[in-house]
Formats: C-alpha cells, sequence, structure tokens
C-alpha cells in the first residue's frame, strides 16, 4: 500500500463505527450487571431475563404492528408515485416529487412536533394509529426512491408488447409489470419495515402511552440492572436487522439485474 | 388474397405532440403481402406512423384503415397487428417457450395444441429446441428471433418491425435480412418495417416510403428511388449521388436541354427532370454510371475529360475522385477492380465515360 496513513485512517474508521456494535454481544453474554471489562464469565441468564418481561412482549407486539402497517403503506404509495414519476409527465412534476421526499431531510424532531400539534388540535387522541402516520410520512420518500429505480430500469415496450399481444391493461400489470418489479417491492417493504421498528423520536412523541420497542429500550436504560437485558435485545435487533437489510439488497439487486440489466439485447 | 389489394391506407394524417407537427398529412397506401419499409432519418416521423398502425400512438386528424376498416377508437390489443419493438421487448422473467406463446393466452385451444403451435413458431424462426431456455441468457440475434416468433404466432394481418436490426452486428444484421425476406415470403403476410438504414431498406423491401420532417417525400419500389429519385433530399438520403450544376437552355414537349458544368450540353428526356422544386437546378449522377476509360476504350455515348484528385482503394472497388474537364466540378465514381485493370494515381490524366439517360436533373 503506498500511504500507510491512510489504510490506518480505514482501519480506525471501521472500528469506530462497528466496534461498540461487537461490544453488544459480548455483554449479552457476561455473566455481570456492570457493563465493564475484565468479563466475569459466560452466561444466558440476560437472554432468558428479557424473554419473560412481559412489557417487552406488549412493545415488541406494538410494534411489529406498527412497523408492518407502516411498511404495507408506504410501499403501496411509493408503487403509485414510482409509476406516476416514471410513467407519465404532469404539470409540477419535479415539485410535486420534491414536496414527497422532502420528509428525507426534514429534522423529525421537527416533523413529530408539527404532528402532534395538529393531532392535539383536530382532537386524535395519540396512539398505535398516529406513530404509524408518522411514519408513513418519513418512510414513504425511501419506498419512492427504492420503486423509482426498480420501474426505470423497466422498459417501456415490455408493457406494450403485452398489450400489442392481446392484454388488457390491468393485466399487463399482473403479468408483466408486477413480476419484474416484485423485487423492488420486496426491498422496499423491509427497508421501511427496520426503519420503522427502530424509529424513535416518532414513536416517543406520538405514541401516547403506549411503547414500542424503541421507547421500550430507551425506559429500560435508566435502571442499571435492567441494561444487560437490553444488550441482549440490542443483539436480536441487530441480527435481524442485518439479514432483512441483506436480503432486501439482494432482492433489489436481482430485480435490476433481471429487468433493466438485458432486456435490449444486442452487443453485449 | 390479391397482391394490389390495399392492406393499410394513411389519409390524410397528421399528429402534433403540442406545437410539435410530426406527421403532417401521409396518404399512403400499402398492399397486402408486400414488404412496406418507413425509411428516413431520425426525428422524421417514421416510427410514430408506425405506431399509429399498431394503435399506440392516436391521430390528431385523418383516418388509418386496416384491411378496409377504420382503426379510430380500435386499442392496441385488438387489432390485428403484431409489433416487433426496437428493443424486442423480451419479458425478461419467462422462458422462450412462454414468450412465443405469450399470445396465446386467451386462445380456447387446448395446452398441447398451443404448444405444438410454439414449437412450429420457434422451428420458423430457428431456434428448435429453445423453448425451455431463460429468455434473459438470450443473445442478440436470438431475441430478435425469439421477438419474431412471439409475434408471427399470432397470425396477424399486419407485421409492423421497428428498427429490428438496429441493435446486430453488421454480419448479424445482413444474415437477418435475408432471413427476414425469406420469412415474409414463406407467411405472406404484410410487413411494414421502420428504417434509417438505406441500405436494408433497398434489399428487403418491395416499396419504400421515404420520409423527411412528417412528410413522405417519394413512395416507391427500391430501383425506382434508386435510379429516379423525385427530389435532391430523397437521392442525396439513398446511396452515393454526384451533384452537378447545370444551366436549362431550352425545354419544349417531353425534352429538356440543359447545359452541365464540364459535362457540356445535353438533351434529357422529362421522365429524368420530376417535378419542379425550385432550387437552383443541377444533374445527379450515380458513381457506378460513369466509367474510366482505359487505352484503347471509346465511350459508346459520351465521354469527358478529366484528373484524378483522390484514390480510395476498397479492394474489390476502387472509388476515385475526378475533376471534370478543367472545372472544380469532382465527381465521384466506382470501378470494380477486375485483372488487367490499374489502380490509377492522384493527378493522372483520365477519360470519363458517360449516359445521357442515367442524368437525372434536379431543378
Amino acid at each position: 500500500m503506498k500511504a500507510p496513513g491512510l489504510r490506518a485512517y480505514a482501519i480506525f474508521y471501521l472500528l469506530f463505527l462497528y466496534a461498540p456494535i461487537l461490544l453488544l454481544p459480548i455483554f449479552a453474554f457476561n455473566d455481570a450487571v456492570v457493563i465493564a471489562f475484565p468479563l466475569e464469565g459466560f452466561t444466558t441468564r440476560w437472554f432468558v431475563e428479557m424473554w419473560e418481561d412481559p412489557q417487552l412482549w406488549n412493545a415488541l407486539q406494538n410494534s411489529l404492528i406498527i412497523s408492518t402497517v407502516v411498511a404495507s403503506i408506504a410501499t403501496l404509495l411509493g408503487l403509485f408515485a414510482a409509476r406516476a414519476s416514471t410513467r407519465y409527465r404532469f404539470p409540477a412534476q419535479t415539485s410535486i416529487l420534491g414536496l414527497i421526499m422532502l420528509p428525507l431531510v426534514l429534522p423529525e424532531i421537527v416533523v413529530a412536533m408539527s404532528l402532534i400539534v395538529v393531532l392535539v388540535a383536530i382532537g386524535i387522541p395519540l396512539s398505535i394509529f398516529t406513530i404509524i402516520l408518522g411514519h408513513v410520512l418519513i418512510t414513504t420518500p425511501f419506498a419512492v426512491t427504492i420503486l423509482s429505480s426498480a420501474f426505470q430500469t423497466l422498459d417501456r415496450s415490455l408493457e406494450e408488447a403485452a398489450y400489442d399481444l392481446g392484454e388488457s391493461a390491468a393485466s399487463t400489470f399482473r403479468l408483466i409489470i408486477l413480476p419484474l418489479v416484485m423485487p423492488g417491492i420486496i426491498s422496499s417493504f423491509l427497508i421501511c419495515f427496520i426503519i420503522s421498528l427502530d424509529e424513535y423520536i416518532i414513536a416517543s412523541f406520538l405514541g401516547g402511552t403506549q411503547p414500542v420497542l424503541s421507547t421500550y429500550i430507551f425506559g429500560q436504560f435508566r435502571f442499571p440492572a435492567k441494561v444487560p437485558a437490553v444488550l441482549a435485545l440490542g443483539t436480536i435487533l441487530v441480527l435481524i436487522s442485518i439479514i432483512l437489510l441483506a436480503f432486501a439488497e439482494y432482492m433489489r439487486r436481482r430485480g435490476i439485474a433481471k429487468a433493466g440489466g438485458n432486456t435490449s439485447g444486442g452487443a453485449r | 388474397m390479391n397482391e394490389k389489394t390495399p392492406m393499410i391506407e394513411f389519409q390524410d394524417v397528421h399528429k402534433y405532440y403540442g406545437d410539435y407537427h410530426a406527421l403532417r398529412g401521409i396518404s399512403a397506401t400499402i398492399r397486402a403481402g408486400e414488404f412496406f419499409s418507413l425509411l428516413g432519418p431520425s426525428g422524421c416521423g417514421k416510427t410514430t406512423l408506425l405506431r399509429t398502425i399498431a394503435g399506440f400512438e392516436d391521430i390528431s386528424s385523418g383516418a388509418v384503415l386496416l384491411d378496409g376498416k377504420n382503426m379510430a377508437g380500435v386499442p392496441a390489443n385488438v387489432r390485428p397487428t403484431n409489433m416487433v419493438f426496437q428493443s424486442y421487448a423480451i419479458f425478461p422473467h419467462l422462458t422462450v417457450a412462454e414468450n412465443v406463446g405469450f399470445g396465446l393466452r386467451r386462445d380456447p385451444r387446448s395446452s398441447a395444441e398451443k404448444g405444438r403451435a410454439v414449437e412450429e413458431a420457434l422451428e420458423m424462426v430457428g431456434l428448435k429446441g429453445y423453448g425451455a431456455r431463460a429468455a434473459h441468457a438470450l443473445s442478440g440475434g436470438q431475441r430478435q428471433r425469439v421477438a419474431l416468433a412471439r409475434a408471427l404466432i399470432l397470425k396477424p394481418k399486419v407485421l409492423l418491425l421497428d428498427e429490428p436490426l438496429s441493435a446486430l452486428d453488421k454480419k448479424m444484421r445482413e444474415q437477418m435480412q435475408v432471413e427476414l425476406i425469406r420469412l415474409q415470403r414463406q407467411v405472406g403476410i404484410t410487413f411494414v418495417l421502420v428504417t434509417h438504414d438505406q441500405e436494408e431498406a433497398l434489399v428487403m423491401s418491395d416499396r419504400i416510403a421515404v420520409m423527411f420532417e412528417g412528410e413522405i417525400a417519394q413512395l416507391a419500389d427500391p430501383e425506382t428511388l434508386y435510379r429516379r429519385p423525385a427530389s435532391r433530399k430523397v437521392a442525396d438520403f439513398i446511396g452515393t449521388m454526384n451533384f452537378i450544376p447545370c444551366t436549362i437552355i431550352s425545354e419544349a414537349g417531353d425534352r429538356v436541354e440543359i447545359d452541365a458544368k464540364g459535362l457540356g450540353p445535353v438533351v434529357l428526356d422529362i421522365a429524368q427532370a420530376p417535378p419542379t422544386r425550385g432550387d437552383a437546378p443541377v444533374v445527379g449522377l450515380r458513381p457506378e454510371t460513369l466509367t474510366l476509360l482505359y487505352d484503347g476504350q471509346s465511350a459508346s455515348e459520351r465521354e469527358t475529360a478529366g484528373v484524378v484528385d483522390e484514390v480510395i482503394y476498397f479492394g474489390d472497388m476502387t472509388y476515385y475522385d475526378v475533376y471534370l474537364a478543367d472545372t472544380e466540378v469532382e465527381v465521384r465514381l466506382s470501378m470494380r477492380n477486375v485483372p488487367g485493370r490499374p489502380v490509377l494515381d492522384v493527378d493522372d490524366k483520365v477519360r470519363v465515360a458517360w449516359s445521357p439517360s442515367a442524368l437525372v436533373l434536379f431543378r
């Protein structure tokens, strides 16, 4: 390597990024309440403790409901927006798409505050439902981005060909478009799901008395005796996240390879 | 079906995209069973016109008749036409057989019969036994064949081909040209081809419509188009043509007498002078109608002295750029390199033989 400084920088950077996450499982299996070296010995009791906490199961159930509903709605909305933006031209198109994408860069705390003001003013009680509203708002831009790229790689003449061969607009969508953008749909669903699952600010502002996974974890951290069990939970969440994200990325790439990579034929 | 039966009729077809006038009053008839080409540079409206036949493009005014029926309001999925797309549009998630059989989904026949139809279609395009392959793993030429089989299996009245060969390399393209001609004779379906490649159009078509800026500039068989182009623009687009400035001396009855720079006075038949366009008069001459005379040879009709300016050697042919008779008028001519015919050098003095009947007058 030409520059040893650069190499050290890269290693340090990666360590800073991932070492704390690696510490999670280490202390989750450590047989001590205090989070500190040296390690005291191996145990799985924190996992057992976590497992037996009814509050966790309540929070987890809420989170799963929220994330599933959010991912479904955001992906459906993303599907409409992506189809409209890639297939049709309409007035103020770029401005409208820009506004859809805006929550991506808007501070979440601002979104949360403004939503709570509006919801309280209208008189909608804070609940799982209001968290879903907030999460749909922030995850839809991700769904639009992922699905737009799926639609963009779709050759327009595939649709025309199906139509030319006697299919209706609806059956063309079902037989051609849907299967070809399905990897994008799956990848969008998974990413929205994960974003919603670990989102804290909106869940804490709009959740009322309903705990979700992120607010539950934050609450547990106030009690030192609970920390190891939270680390055990964190270990499991990291594992699930990695698996889901890897699967989402695999589906996205497969989608591009299949739909866009080589439909045009000719010299390759 | 009679050869002269009209299959497609365009009646004063106009198409606007906003303010842009894409088709400007197209009137033409495509006959049943012919191989018809729409030829022109990109943006001339040829693809738009093709898509009005398929039903992918609405027309702003006029009428498109298919087999005598007005197609206004008839959607693409029920028109008796099928299309081979420029990108082939092979469904990448299906197998070759599923692609070819796609149009048979609504066919009431049994799946065994449909399977046989797919096999026949694949055999027709030379892809026998490819049915089980994944479509996205095929080569460019194979995709093209699948696209053809998929369109022809429905036995359409008209097969529409949108630049089907443009994505192939030169050798493959030439091979497919011949195969398309053979296929068209075999199935007897009317083929309408869109292309920007004048050579491709000349090789494959029974008749060609040359289009510029949303209008048909000339509609004729390949030979007429090549020998008797209706305008300088058409002549320039089809093959190579020398344009020589001239003055019109007299015009009487069916004879036009001109004085062409470097060639001298010539009498032309009126058939060699397409209707007036208002341009400065020029005569056109194809390179192969000019011949260099070697020692001992003499011209059967007319002869003009010249000086070689450039020699372009092609192996089987040599192209010469020659100044005519002490003028700055330069013509390109082509000579086959047969044994005993030496390739000349730059600045050699030569004699050029030509025939008045090969001239076309544009004015």
